[in-house]
């Protein structure tokens, strides 16, 4: 799970990050406000969106007053920013972070991901600090230092020193930027994040060091405790299909196609995807219904395919394991009944009790093409969408 | 014959009580498993019966703590169906009790509890399969985990998997076409856990009964990659692979929690090219997984000792 920057700087001053004083704006008063209480004389007005490149996309302004204040967060509250991250279609501002301007003396990167080789998390640090990380490590890899995560002991004093020493933060600063990194540490194992990237790190004229971007990912896994973290979630940044499918435990993926997919089993949905594509087709979704998937939740994934007015037909591919055939092909009727099926459907089952299933189908008196296999049944799909 | 589980494997159920266990446990016996007790904290002393198909009904012991189950019931692997806030915790507590396999079904473990898990893991003699995965199964002997017993067939092809309903599609595969399975082992798909790809390739280039391997992957860090040269340096048995998910978008989880592209990281384009710089060859589409490796088997005069 995502959140906003403004948000992810508050956890931070929570752990004794230092990040700079900031304000949430939802509106131009509310900007302008929040400018006024913080009295400094150089106010940034950031965008908040879940998405990075937002410096670069225009997101972000440096106001040298409050009218200059009040004229950028005019500009950008309903702008629609594009960023290399959002999309083409880019992605509404809605929120505003109105921060204290600071005095930058450099700029560097800090990171904390997980190394899935080797099962530990990783501090990255580069003195390369405001690019992406991507690209300093397809550039000039030699210029990331990184810290192994021992999980029994966590980041250790001297891992941070080392980094800080690495990437050549002034000696008087070390200790400051060592905190830094241990508080984020915290962060990161306390909250259950995936990511917690800081880019850029500055180090300021007054000695501070301190965040002045933060984003934090989270590992939905654990959001179960903490009800904190749910409580950021921001629903105008997610697929409103999404959403829906989340209600029902149902995992589902917005794309842009035209061939809604209905499969059990994430990898078998990624194929099937994969498959529609070897066969010239588009998927307009991935959504896998789960081992358990009852009448209710097939209808239901139903519905939220056909809400995509992309949509030209759907194809249905199940390999009823624990699941049975004509638990799904019940499922795929009363769906189609309930719904009003207005667009082609393919349905492959193959496992447990098919034969069952294929006749259920067979004799629902719906318009309903069986295919033998994936690779028949991509092919009809396919054909019948063009 | 096999890898990792055979007819003597003797296995206990953490979470036998509860509705997923006793489903599963039922269709572990039904399948001729050595299931011989369950775990559940607190419901120690107590028995669950069990009817199987045939009519028969199993008796089996419930334990509060996994070294009373082994010491009592002499068990050498476990199979874990708690919920994934405790799953970490029953991981841990059947490795402390010196249960050699331990195989976690549960989805949904949070990840850093399963670098914890792996840290622990590190000085024991345990051997950890999943999370987030189907289980493992040597066919007409054992059957461990959540996969449907019946598509397979006893055999000489290992499978090695990331994806429960993908493996099921490439015995399938295999099956229909004659072609049986030494043993299926799904390693799961979160990104943080127990065995990968290279171990238990290692294991069915080991194993004599074991012609040839399909090997399936998906996106999502480098295991594929790792597993790859490996093969390339390490293997002389024949391995067919496939990677799921080349039309999926990055920085999105399709679904598995380690099915993610991540700073262009991962992708299948990758993998696939790996796969094949190292000499794999790989099924073009997930349909034709089985017929890939059939022509592989043929090509290396394999395919009569592999079928039946």
């Amino acid at each position: 799970m995502n959140i906003h920057e403004y948000q992810a700087k508050e956890i931070l001053r929570q752990y004794g990050v230092t990040v700079p004083e900031g304000r949430v704006a939802f509106t131009v008063d509310e900007a302008v406000q929040a400018a006024k209480e913080l009295g400094s004389s150089v106010t940034v007005v950031k965008a908040q969106i879940h998405a990075g490149g937002r410096g670069k996309a225009g997101g972000v302004k440096i106001a040298k007053n409050l009218d200059e204040v009040r004229t950028y967060a005019e500009e950008l509250l309903g702008k629609v920013l594009v960023t290399h991250q959002t999309g083409p279609e880019g992605k509404e501002v809605k929120r505003l972070l109105i921060e204290q301007g600071c005095d930058i003396k450099k700029e560097y990167y800090l990171g904390l991901v997980l190394d899935r080789s080797i099962g530990r998390v990783v501090m990255m640090a580069s003195e390369e600090g405001g690019t992406e990380i991507e690209e300093v490590a397809a550039k000039t890899p030699e210029k990331i230092f990184r810290e192994t995560i021992d999980p029994a002991v966590g980041l250790l004093p001297f891992q941070a020193r080392r980094l800080a020493y690495a990437i050549n933060i002034p000696n008087e600063l070390v200790n400051k930027a060592v905190k830094f990194m241990l508080g984020l540490y915290q962060v990161y194992v306390e909250k259950d994040c995936s990511i917690a990237e800081i880019n850029p790190l500055v180090v300021t004229g007054d000695g501070d060091v301190m965040a002045l971007d933060a984003k934090l990912n989270f590992d939905s896994n654990a959001l179960y405790r903490h009800k904190d973290i749910l409580e950021l979630r921001d629903l105008d940044e997610e697929d409103e299909k999404e959403i829906e499918a989340s209600k029902y435990d149902l995992s589902y993926i917005a794309l842009d196609g035209n061939i809604g997919c209905m499969v059990n089993g994430a990898g078998l949905a990624m194929a099937t995807m994969d498959i529609i594509k070897h066969y010239g087709g588009e998927p307009a979704n991935f959504l896998d219904v789960g081992g358990g998937a009852t009448t209710e939740k097939v209808t239901e994934a139903f519905k939220i395919i056909l809400s995509d007015p992309n949509v030209k037909g759907i194809f249905v591919n199940i390999f009823g394991g624990i699941m049975r055939c004509d638990v799904i092909a019940n499922g795929v009727v009363e769906a189609a009944k309930q719904v009003g099926l207005d667009r082609p459907l393919v349905v492959r089952l193959e496992g447990t009790n098919v034969e069952k299933g294929k006749q259920i189908l067979n004799e629902s008196g719906l318009n309903i093409i069986a295919a033998d296999s994936m690779a028949d049944g991509a092919q009809k799909i396919v054909s019948l969408v063009k | 014959m096999s890898i990792l589980v055979n007819k003597n494997t003797r296995v206990i159920t953490q979470g036998i009580t509860g509705a997923t266990g006793m489903f599963h446990t039922k269709g572990a016996l039904d399948y001729g498993t050595q299931v011989v007790g369950g775990v559940t904290p607190g419901k120690g002393g107590t028995q669950v019966e069990i009817e199987k198909e045939n009519g028969e009904v199993v008796k089996l012991p419930v334990y509060n703590t996994v070294a009373e189950a082994k010491e009592q019931t002499g068990a050498n692997a476990s199979v874990i169906y708690v919920p994934p806030a405790f799953a970490a915790d029953a991981i841990m507590e059947a490795a402390d009790a010196g249960i050699e396999l331990v195989i976690c079904i549960t989805e949904g473990i949070p990840v850093l509890d399963m670098v914890k898990v792996k840290r622990y893991l590190e000085d024991k003699n345990t051997i950890l399969i999943g999370p987030n995965c189907p289980g493992v199964i040597t066919p007409g002997e054992c059957k461990i985990g959540i996969m449907p017993g019946y598509i397979h067939k006893p055999g000489k092809i290992g499978v090695v998997s990331r994806s429960g309903t993908l493996t099921y599609e490439a015995v399938h595969q295999l099956t229909t076409r004659g072609i049986g399975q030494s043993t299926a082992v799904g390693i799961g798909g979160d990104p943080v856990k127990g065995m990968e790809f290279i171990d238990v390739l290692k294991l069915f280039e080991e194993d004599e009964d074991t012609e040839a391997v399909i090997m399936i992957g998906e996106i999502g860090g480098t295991a594929e990659e790792e597993a790859a040269e490996w093969i390339k340096e390490n293997m002389t048995k024949p391995v067919v692979g496939f990677i799921g998910g080349q039309t999926a978008p990055p920085g999105k989880r399709m679904g598995h929690a380690g099915a993610i592209i991540s700073g262009g990281k991962g992708t299948a384009a990758e993998k696939i090219r790996t796969l094949e710089a190292c000499g794999i060859r790989v099924a073009p589409t997930p349909s034709e997984m089985g017929a890939t490796l059939v022509q592989v088997l043929e090509e290396r005069g394999l395919l009569d000792k592999c079928k039946s």
